[in-house]
Formats: structure tokens, sequence, C-alpha cells
């Protein structure tokens, strides 16, 4: 039975209703903060700005107490309401995807902390080309898992499943070009690793924002998706009830 | 510790070969076709049962299949006709005044509403166990013996072991070998309740029905109940009529939900508590249900 937007609203218990109703907002603040660190992290870099970048290192705190918290929320839930179905789903997919996003914030403070090695040194900005491209794509995956997951669209999951392909090629492309870059210029390769390094967690980025959005076809259709590919998920989403 | 994770878990392959096992419901309507099961022996089957108390309704075309060896809930709001469907498997319907039943109910085959069934050897083969306790005022070895003496049975010898065996088998030798001739009443709510159960496999049925067992009961016996059950499904078929959701889904390997008279669905436990294919079942076992 796929869920729909509302059905978390209506049990007979209304403390039910509200405990629902609260991990998915919590889950949507601890989405909005995880994606304010990957675009801070992202401008840390591209500006040399180190001052933002320490600020992304300190904030990534604030995510990991949020996990803590929510775990403990649903834990909760599983304890007292035995929810069964659509619920059982809900409260096992923001599990879930906490788990993810807290990763998410580690990985932005990985970029960080590139971030603030390359404001040190202040070279040239090779390969910052590269950064800004991926990141905005990783940018907008997670905005996007954490759209559909908000409203259970399994359109946009499916497109935040595919961009993540897009990104994983770039990733590629992206490598062979700071290897090119070493190549050329030895004196380089202490930067060009920091770069890679950050490319690096970029990429996870986008693998986690898909896990997340992978979570909502789970969430609405009861269909763990975690190990397919693409079109497979296509075709699992056009099926009907 | 991994040893024995690895043992009980099915690997991925076999959970697939038991999904694909499985019988099919979505977007069957009708339900006759959508509740076979084709993998499991059918141990009774129910095709376009209609039952009726005087002008009221209270089944309509149900058509469904009970495994063999393997524990059906039956779940729904007070008045769906659960316990109606159930007292249908032995008859215990002919007993209510004005009730008429229309359909099929076939046992290993043969139509048990057949003129020619002898009632109570079909009470026999399919054994019940009320929501309330209800020994008999004798002692706790005669209320297990009671069926056998009533079948003819006098050695002392084969009573004896039967009363021990069915004892076991329903998890309260230990409580009370040591007063097997004590009055039944002295036992708790929840011993009493095996006693009855103990009673009911000692003439050795085939289907053995539960009408809300445990709903008397405290949380701990409620617990042996519920261990006895899967205990009991080794050697009998089971049928348990529950209002506790959270039971069905710890008993049962087969849940049907029921409303008003119809079925509604039906599916293996596992599916039909974390993705039910109707939204009237997940409404309910979520709580939604006003």
């Amino acid at each position: 039975m796929a869920m729909d937007i509302t059905s978390h609203k209506h049990h007979i218990s209304q403390r039910f209703n509200i405990e629902l109703d609260s991990i998915k907002t919590h889950l949507a603040e601890m989405g909005g903060m995880a994606e304010r660190q990957v675009n801070d992290a992202i401008r840390a870099m591209i500006d040399a700005d180190s001052a933002m970048a320490e600020q992304v290192v300190r904030a990534d705190r604030k995510i990991n107490a949020m996990e803590v918290a929510i775990d403990e929320e649903c834990v909760r839930i599983l304890a007292k309401r035995q929810p069964a179905a659509g619920d059982l789903r809900l409260v096992i997919a923001v599990t879930k995807a906490i788990t993810d996003l807290e990763r998410i914030g580690d990985e932005a403070a990985k970029v960080a902390r590139q971030a603030m090695a390359l404001s040190r040194d202040g070279q040239a900005k090779r390969g910052y080309v590269e950064v800004r491209h991926i990141g905005e794509h990783v940018a907008r995956m997670l905005h996007d898992a954490l759209d559909a997951f908000a409203r259970l669209d399994m359109d946009v999951a499916l497109r935040v499943v595919q961009t993540d392909q897009t990104v994983d090629l770039e990733y590629g492309t992206a490598m062979r070009e700071m290897i090119t870059y070493m190549m050329e210029d030895p004196r380089s390769i202490t930067r060009t690793l920091n770069i890679m390094w950050s490319l690096r967690a970029l990429e996870r980025i986008g693998d986690h924002a898909r896990n997340i959005a992978q979570y909502v076809v789970y969430l609405v259709k009861g269909e763990d998706v975690r190990h397919d590919s693409a079109e497979e998920i296509e075709e699992y989403i056009q099926q009907e009830d | 510790m991994l040893d024995d994770i690895t043992k009980v878990a099915p690997s991925a392959a076999e959970r697939i070969k038991i999904q694909t096992k499985m019988p099919t419901i979505k977007g069957v309507e009708g339900f006759s076709e959508a509740n076979c099961m084709t993998h499991e022996k059918v141990k009774l089957e129910v095709s376009d049962l209609n039952l009726f108390y005087g002008k009221d309704r209270a089944l309509n075309n149900v058509s469904l299949q009970i495994p063999e060896k393997k524990v059906t809930a039956f779940i729904g709001p007070s008045g769906c006709g659960k316990s109606t469907l159930l007292r249908c498997f032995n008859r215990m319907n002919d007993l209510v005044d004005n009730c008429r039943v229309e359909g099929q109910v076939m046992l290993d085959g043969h139509d048990i509403y057949d003129r020619t069934v002898d009632v109570a050897e079909l009470r026999r083969q399919v054994g019940m166990v009320f929501q309330k306790p209800n020994p008999f005022p004798k002692s706790i070895y005669e209320n297990v013996a009671y069926g056998l003496r009533l079948q003819g049975v006098k050695s002392k010898r084969k009573l004896d072991t039967a009363v021990e065996q069915s004892l076991r088998g329903a998890a309260l030798w230990d409580e009370v070998k040591d007063r097997l001739h004590d009055n039944a009443f002295g036992l708790s709510g929840g011993q009493q309740q095996r006693l009855v159960i103990a009673r009911a496999i000692a003439i050795e049925p085939e289907v053995i029905l539960l009408d809300e067992p445990a709903s008397a009961l405290d949380p701990i016996s409620t617990l042996k109940i519920e261990e006895l059950i899967y205990e009991l499904k080794n050697q009998y078929t089971i049928v348990i009529v529950t209002h506790n959701m959270q039971q069905a889904a710890r008993v049962s390997d087969y849940t049907a939900f029921m409303y008003m008279g119809d079925l509604i669905e039906l599916g293996d436990t596992d599916t039909l508590f974390t993705n039910p294919s109707k939204k009237q079942t997940e409404d309910y076992i979520t709580g939604r249900y006003g």
C-alpha cells in the first residue's frame, strides 16, 4: 500500500501523530543544516575563506547531536508504539536517512579542512572549476533528495539516483585531470592532493544523497532498492500498487 | 555468534526464493484467487461462504485457504465476522438459532457441511479453545483425560501417558505434575488456559481453533501461550482470532484481515505488517481505523 504525504496524521492516537510529525520535522531541520554545511564548505574552498571553513568544521558537532537526538526519538516510537506498515517504514527510513546526513556533515567538514589547508598556501586556483562543478551537482542532489523525502516524491528521488551516475562519471574525469596537473608540475602535488580529497568527499556526499533518495522509494512503495540500478528503480516506480 | 546468525537468517538468494513462493495479492480484485497459497498444503478451504443470523448477513462471500501446520491469524475490528468464520470450521454455529450457512468449507477436501458428516467426530478433528479458560470442575488429570474417557479409553496406563504428553505439549506439566489430582480451579488463569489447550490436544485433533486465547491473561501468561502456539504448529494446523495485532504479528505465518463480514486481505504475516496491499488493512494495523 503506497503512502501518501498526510498519511501519518490520521491516527486515532493524536500523540502518535505528533511523534511521527516531529521526526519528520527534525529530519528536515537536520537536512537543512547538512545542506548549508555542504554549500558553505564549497564556498569556503572556492573563495579561499578560511574563517567560513572553520565555522563549517565547528558546526559539524551540531549535526552529530541532531543525529543522536532523532535516533532516540525513533527508538522511543518503536518501543512505545510498535508502528506497522507505512508508519514502520517511515521510522526506519528516518533512522537510515539521518545516518547518511551525519556522514554528509563529516564529508562537508573534510572539504572545509582541505579549504583551510589550501587557503594557507594561497597558490593558483587550479582544479577549482571541478570542485565548483561537482559541488553544485551534489548540493542540488542533496536538496532534491530531502525534498523528495518531505513530499514523498519518487520522480524527484529517481532524478537524484540518475544524477549520481553523472556525478560518478564526472568524478572519474576530474581525477584524471588532477593526475595530469600533478604530472605537469610535481610542485603542485600537495595542493592537487588536497583538491582530490575534496572531490572525493563531494562524490561521497552524492552517494549519501542517492541513499536518501532510495529510502524514499522504500518509504512509499515498500521496495528496498538500495542495490538496484536507476533503470530498475524506474520500473518499480512505474508499477501500479 | 556470527555462525548462529548465518544459520538462522536465510541468504539473499533464499529470501528471494521465499518471496517468489509467496502468494501475490497485489492488484487482484475478488479474493478467491488471491487467497490461494499454492506452495502450502491446504488443510481447510473455504469457498463462497455466506453466513446469516436471521436476516443479517455476517459473512459475505468469503473464500480462503488455511495451510496445514501453519498458524493463520484473523484480525479485524469487533463484529467483522472473524469469530463467526472461526466457528464455521467446527460447525459451532449450528448451535446458534436461526443461523444459516451457504457455501463450502472443506477439511482435507471433504465438505464439513455435508449431511453425512458426524459433527462430534468433526469437533474431535477440529478442537477449539475459547477466550475465557473453561476447565471442568474436576481435577487437572480428569480434565485432560475427559475426552479420552468419552472415546472409551479405560486403560490407566494409556490415560496416564496421554495426560502427561498433553500437559507437556501444553507446557504445563512441570507446573502441575505434583498436584494432578487437585481441582483445576486452583490453577491461575494462564495455567487454566494451558490446561484447556492440553485438554484439546489430548484427543489428537488435526486443527486447533483459538478464539482470543490470551485476551483474558496477563502479559507473561500471554507470552507462554504464544510460545506454545509456536510449538504446537509443528503438529497441528492452527487458526487464531485475536484483537491484539502485535500478537498476530508475533505468532502467525499468515494473517487475514476482515472487515464488516468481508475478507479484505490475506497474506503472509511479514508482508501484511510491513507493506499491506490494501488501504483498509494499512489503516487498521496502523491504528487509523475510526
